[in-house]
């Protein structure tokens, strides 16, 4: 499916204007990237995995990012009967408790992905089995790859 | 009963009286690395494999976001050390598109043979290790010999046997060396006639055989689910060859065949991983008798600035699927960088298919998984 169809299809998902619409970027990105709300994530997840259209069945990547003043994680997504690639954001604003949806009911390796984002940025993923830090120990301080992390030790300032 | 050893890290929590607890590593030799698995077993039968990550984590990660995008390229063969020419490769080819720069077809040509060579590189020694592991300890010398010529060529190429180096952004480090076309060639004769000698002295085992037909089968809905990629994921029949779906470098000017098997159990695993070495075998000699003359480099700023933006590169190294995904906001130092490593997304698959097997089948699913802990632990 080309990048033009799927946008199409996936605005169909949402008619109604009065909720918020995915915002569909292709600017500086060799992928179509589409941005979504933090409660509309799961729902469009499971919808582009389970449509036999876009059938978005492999995760290939989870990266959280440190925006500055925001928190986001960025999912690109594959199909492994289409062969089309879908860039999924989702951001939030806060910064002390943030929390999305976990994904990894809709892909198992996503299990993994999000421990490891958790771990590096502090990010919580709702409904996730086992929400514990992945490298680091239990006792660390603080979440190493976000911008505002400070070790003098090793010379790591803003 | 419980065991006096049990601490905070440990899963003591709905125990039941027949079940125990131990530690396969950080220091198990099968474990190839610093990597500790937490086995919950009962009797000789696992129920539960929990890896415990991160010691030896460096934060390449956070690194780069300090670095130059030269700088970054030589982070990146210490990840999967085994593949380092190839993960060079991924940086430098992200930081090309991004710049939409052209390299020369003598750049393309040289750096996929040394990506292939590499892969074979990778392939002896797992092939080696692998033998090991179940026992067939002969096999551990036969594939570092053969690996020795691989690391002369890099070593005259480059200086480096191991962490190679060799790419910059733009092309090659240097041109390479006159000698390279005879001693690839004559590799390439050499390992032919050792390959075969690779399925004698294991492939056709029944002692092998009985230890990875039938064992850790992982089917190809499982592999798509978990992320796997690589070896891993086309023994379970998924096809996902990143050389045939999104082919860089020179790699869509040569023929090959993608290693694919169905059964999905570890001697799947094994046999792709042979075939694959035939295959880059055979790229190779399409390519080294038609390196175009040319530049070794194109010029690029010494200071380089990616444009504002989000670039992704998907390479196959040895293991599988590598991606770079670098967000720049046109500064000369990435904003954010991540690298999607094959190793973490096939380890997390290791417990489902462990599960009901015994311990000794355990370090022979590892074994054909090819694990490389740098490369979770980045």
């Amino acid at each position: 499916m080309t990048n033009e169809a799927l946008q199409t299809t996936i605005e169909s998902w949402f008619p109604d204007p009065e909720f918020s619409q995915p915002q569909f970027s292709e600017e500086g990105s060799q992928f179509l990237n589409v941005s979504v709300e933090a409660d509309q994530l799961h729902e469009l997840m499971q919808l582009l995995k389970h449509n036999p259209d876009t059938h978005f069945d492999y995760l290939f990547c989870l990266t959280g990012v440190d925006y500055g003043k925001e928190l986001g994680v960025v999912y690109h997504l594959e199909s492994t009967i289409h062969r089309h690639i879908l860039v999924v954001k989702v951001q939030t604003k806060d910064r002390e408790n943030p929390i999305f949806d976990s994904v990894q009911d809709l892909w198992a390796t996503a299990n993994f992905h999000e421990r490891e984002v958790h771990d590096f940025f502090g990010i919580k993923f709702r409904n996730h089995p086992n929400m514990k830090r992945l490298f680091l120990s239990e006792d660390w301080e603080g979440f190493p790859l976000r911008k505002d992390y400070e070790d003098e030790i090793n010379m790591v300032v803003k | 009963m419980e065991t006096a050893t049990l601490n905070n890290t440990s899963p003591k929590s709905n125990f039941k009286s027949e079940e125990y607890f131990i530690n396969m590593g950080p220091q198990h030799p099968a474990t190839h690395g610093v990597l500790r698995l937490l086995l919950t077993i009962d009797g000789e039968i696992i129920k539960k494999v929990e890896p415990d990550l991160g010691y030896i984590h460096r934060s390449i990660e956070k690194m780069c976001e300090k670095d130059s995008y030269q700088q970054i390229v030589h982070l990146t063969d210490r990840m999967d050390y085994l593949s380092s020419h190839i993960n060079n490769e991924a940086v430098c080819l992200a930081v090309e598109n991004a710049l939409e720069l052209e390299v020369p077809e003598r750049v393309q040509v040289i750096r996929t043979i040394l990506g292939e060579l590499t892969r074979l590189s990778s392939h002896m020694l797992w092939w080696g290790v692998m033998g090991m592991d179940v026992g067939a300890l002969t096999t551990y010398f036969y594939g570092f010999r053969d690996r020795e010529m691989i690391n002369d060529i890099f070593e005259e190429t480059c200086g480096a046997r191991l962490t190679m180096n060799y790419n910059i952004p733009g092309g090659l480090m240097h041109d390479i060396h006159p000698n390279f076309v005879k001693r690839v060639k004559e590799f390439i004769a050499h390992f032919k006639t050792k390959l075969p000698e690779y399925d004698r002295l294991l492939t056709g085992n029944v002692i092998f055989q009985k230890r990875t037909k039938g064992v850790g089968i992982l089917s190809k809905e499982d592999a798509i689910n978990f992320g796997a990629s690589g070896p891993v994921a086309r023994a379970s029949g998924y096809s996902c060859d990143v050389r045939k779906y999104h082919p860089y470098s020179a790699l869509d000017k040569v023929n090959f065949k993608e290693a694919l098997d169905t059964a999905g159990d570890s001697f799947a695993r094994y046999t792709v991983r042979i075939r694959e070495m035939w295959e880059s075998l055979s790229i190779i000699e399409q390519l080294i008798d038609n390196i175009p003359e040319g530049e070794h480099k194109v010029a690029t700023n010494a200071v380089i600035k990616l444009p504002k933006g989000d670039f992704y590169q998907k390479v196959e190294t040895a293991r599988g699927e590598l991606g770079v995904y670098i967000i720049s906001t046109g500064t000369k130092n990435p904003h954010r960088v991540k690298f999607r490593s094959p190793g973490l997304s096939n380890l997390s698959l290791l417990n489902h298919i462990a599960v009901g097997g015994k311990i000794g089948d355990l370090v022979a699913t590892m074994a054909t998984i090819d694990i490389v802990v740098p490369d979770i632990d980045r």
